[in-house]
């Protein structure tokens, strides 16, 4: 009984024996073997103990093994790669450093800088749902600091982010001072001498034009662009990547520029240079692009309260049909009560000056019947009449309430309410465009601000349809002196081969007679060539009888 | 998102413009988890917030215990007092991307758009006209709007999620997040939604991958190309914006299990998507 019962164990011994040593046994592939495999995965399991370990683990059996793995590498050490969140936080750190010379207990800080206050800004803006967050906020104004360090501004603003799809823009708005920023007035010198270039050749070219024919398609001539300092160009904008990145200035825009941004519907992919691919073709790059939507961006979102502005008193200025442009704050404005600007559109106000179809802020009369320019989808805030003699072209004055703004689909084109309705006293007042989305504006007591943080797209409702191409041109003016008149063709032919009919018979005639004159001269012809050809003849068997 | 790291998450997000005001915080926070405790949720998420005219939704989603089927969705505009939205038909769903207009901000406003589209039968110099006509209340079109974004857009990072053989999906305890390098490419996202390309891939494209992560469609494949854009905010972060539906943001903090989605925009697909582009 003993001996079976010690057989019985000395067998089951045995087996539980062989079969640890087939666990042992390495893999023929890797040097695992699944007794270790297995004691470092229970091992892992004891000391983690995880939540239903059960679903969980095979994933665990592959983690093991992957990091037993790691641990056979070469003995070549790896540089750490240097991430780009590395590379960036670099150059975020300058911003926080203090420069040289700078002294915090300057009285220079007592005077009254340019550098917006950034953080008020978001907290305001937090309030209203919009933000980017505290931290980004706080470098976007550690940024605007440097900025105003480098750039001689009189007044400096945070106007918003745009974003793209591989990197996005934060835009600011500066006004330079009298007499600053002269750094790209060469270039922009040259911008204009190459328009008057254009303007000269172009006009070289109709003159020769107007010369060979009475054409039907004068190109258009170029509707000059607004000086820097005022209308569209009235603050100049820098863009850079992420705050701390070194702020880069966008050229001036052109009136062609915004009528052709008005056709086209496309998204930034973050890189100034891109060439913008687009039908009708876009007049330069996304830098332009940026800039000419920042520009309608503005002129149709920036709003202020009413009475926050009022119009600057100039001397001399009676006649009140000219549009007035300057504006000043009005230092007894008291603030509007925060419900009241939360219920009516009309206590809101424009404050940057619209732009006319023409692109243009002031209406430049080009001693020409304008062409039909392309109309808008939607009737927005371009109302004006298309002007069929030379009309100035006339829009909304400045400052008129946001309640005048045109409606897309019977909707009005803003949104206002309060940012909470359960402690009104502390509430403010928010505007959000729809025709614009993701400008809002915010208002409260005395203090307003507007903001843009989107893609930079409009609204379009219906649905953006890209312009169809130009018909093609024709090659000349179809007149009467060129078309066929088939009947009097008819006629005509007729006409022309009965007299055709009766010179053939003259002709006829005439050959019939000299025709023998003609034999004789063709035979005397012939018989020169034949001549020449015998001579040639001759000559060849010579060549000929030479070579042989 | 996961209403427990609302704060940190929202923070992330909010590159996009829109976040939410701390007052609107506090009360989430608060009134998800009554939520929860009323509807018997595992989880409750905050997907968004879509603007209308009047007033804007704010939407949350709650989970029972498959991830990704039977989700209830919520609703509110105070984030204190939420309401169900009823379930959506496929019919509903292709009606819904007829309407164009903003949204109202009054769930019982009742949408009538009618269009009529030109027929050409072959040869036939008749044109036959068919007059669809739509109509539908907010409510509705709110549930078929959060559906299909849902549905098209939502994302999640590979391996976060991990299918059980009985079919279940389930959070994988053992995601450590995406590393660096993987984080860069799209590949490495997947839709959150039943899959519609993977039944036709090819075995040889099924090879190299891992049957419990890989049951959802991958972001790389979509039409257009270009549809998504691909950033890494402030360095290190992570981020996904959908072009398709604008304000669609997702996050994904790479080497942390941290991820999420969240939209917040005005409910309307991006149909001139390749005009853009």
């Amino acid at each position: 009984m003993d001996t079976s019962e010690e057989v019985h164990y000395n067998e089951r011994d045995l087996a539980a024996k062989s079969f640890k040593a087939f666990l042992l046994k390495s893999s023929s592939k890797t040097n695992l073997n699944l007794y270790d495999h297995l004691a470092q995965l229970l091992t892992k399991v004891m000391d983690e103990s995880p939540e239903d370990v059960v679903e969980t683990f095979e994933d665990m059996s592959q983690e093991v093994k992957r990091a037993g793995l790691q641990n056979t590498q070469s003995t070549l050490r790896d540089t750490t790669p240097i991430s780009t969140a590395t590379v960036l936080a670099e150059q975020q750190r300058a911003l926080f450093s203090r420069k040289a010379g700078e002294d915090p207990a300057h009285e220079e800080y007592l005077v009254k800088t340019p550098l917006p206050n950034v953080p008020e800004l978001a907290f305001y803006l937090e309030q209203a749902g919009v933000g980017l967050g505290e931290e980004e906020m706080h470098r976007v104004f550690l940024a605007l600091k440097e900025l105003v360090d480098t750039q001689p501004l009189q007044r400096c603003r945070f106007w918003g982010k745009i974003l793209g799809s591989e990197s996005n823009y934060f835009v600011a708005e500066g006004e330079f001072q009298e007499g600053g920023g002269e750094e790209d007035e060469t270039a922009e010198e040259e911008a204009r001498k190459s328009e008057h270039r254009v303007d000269d050749l172009e006009a070289v070219a109709e003159h020769t034009v107007n010369l060979l024919q009475k054409s039907a398609d004068k190109s258009m001539p170029v509707v000059p662009m607004e000086d820097k300092g005022t209308g569209a160009n009235k603050y100049t904008y820098f863009v850079c990547r992420e705050p701390g990145m070194p702020w880069v200035r966008l050229p001036s825009v052109t009136p062609a520029q915004i009528i052709a941004a008005r056709q086209i519907c496309k998204f930034f992919t973050g890189r100034l240079d891109a060439p913008i691919a687009s039908s009708p073709p876009f007049p330069g790059n996304e830098a332009n692009y940026l800039r000419a939507q920042i520009a309608r961006i503005s002129a149709s979102t920036q709003v202020s309260p009413l009475g926050f502005y009022q119009f600057a008193e100039e001397e001399g200025e009676e006649d009140e049909e000219t549009p007035r442009y300057s504006l000043e704050e009005n230092p007894d404005f008291e603030g509007i009560p925060v419900s009241e600007m939360a219920e009516s559109l009309s206590t809101w106000v424009h404050h940057v000056p619209h732009i006319l179809e023409q692109g243009r802020c002031v209406w430049v009369d080009l001693a020409e019947k304008p062409e039909e320019l392309v109309e808008e989808e939607e009737g927005d805030e371009d109302r004006e009449d298309e002007p069929d003699k030379p009309e100035a072209e006339v829009g909304p004055p400045l400052l008129t309430p946001v309640s005048e703004d045109a409606e897309i689909n019977k909707t009005p084109s803003w949104t206002a309410k309060m940012s909470s309705t359960l402690v009104s006293q502390f509430a403010i007042a928010v505007l959000r465009s729809n025709l614009w989305p993701g400008a809002y504006s915010f208002a409260f007591k005395k203090k307003f601000e507007n903001i843009y943080v989107g893609w930079g797209l409009k609204f379009t409702g219906e649905g953006y349809n890209p312009p169809a191409p130009p018909p093609t041109q024709q090659a000349y003016p179809s007149g009467p002196e060129i078309t066929e008149d088939l009947e009097v063709g008819l006629k005509e032919k007729q006409g022309v081969k009965s007299t055709l009919e009766e010179q053939r018979e003259e002709e006829e005639s005439e050959e019939a007679e000299g025709e023998e004159e003609e034999e004789k001269e063709e035979e005397g012809e012939e018989e020169e060539e034949e001549g020449a050809g015998e001579a040639e003849e001759e000559e060849r068997e010579e060549n000929e009888e030479d070579e042989d | 998102m996961d209403s427990d790291s609302l704060r940190y998450s929202l923070d992330l997000v909010s590159g996009c413009g829109l976040t939410l005001s701390c007052e609107q915080r506090a009360a989430l926070q608060t009134s998800l988890l009554i939520l929860k405790r009323n509807y018997k949720f595992s989880r409750v998420l905050f997907w968004g917030k879509i603007l209308g005219l009047r007033s804007d939704y704010f939407i949350a989603h709650g989970i029972t215990e498959d991830e990704m089927r039977n989700r209830k969705t919520l609703y509110s505009f105070n984030c204190v007092d939420w309401h169900l939205l009823p379930p959506v038909t496929e019919a509903q769903l292709a009606e819904v991307s007829l309407l164009k207009e903003h949204f109202k901000g009054d769930p019982s406003y009742e949408y009538e758009h009618t269009e009529t589209r030109g027929l050409d039968e072959g040869d036939e110099a008749v044109v036959e006209e068919i007059t669809v006509s739509v109509k539908m209340t907010e409510e509705t079109r709110l549930a078929a709007t959060v559906f299909n974004i849902d549905r098209e857009v939502s994302v999640v990072p590979r391996g976060a999620f991990i299918k059980t053989p009985s079919g279940r999906v389930q959070v994988n305890r053992c995601f450590e997040g995406l590393s660096e390098s993987e984080a860069r490419k799209l590949s490495s996202y997947l839709h959150f939604s039943e899959p519609q390309h993977l039944k036709k891939k090819t075995i040889l494209e099924t090879a190299d991958l891992n049957p419990s992560i890989d049951f959802l469609d991958n972001l790389s494949e979509d039409t257009p190309k270009g549809s998504w854009s691909l950033q890494f905010e402030r360095g290190s972060i992570s981020v996904l914006r959908s072009l398709l539906w604008l304000g669609l943001t997702f996050f994904h903090v790479p080497m942390t299990p941290q991820h999420g989605y969240i939209y917040m925009g005005d409910g309307m697909k991006n149909h001139y998507l390749p005009f853009m582009l």
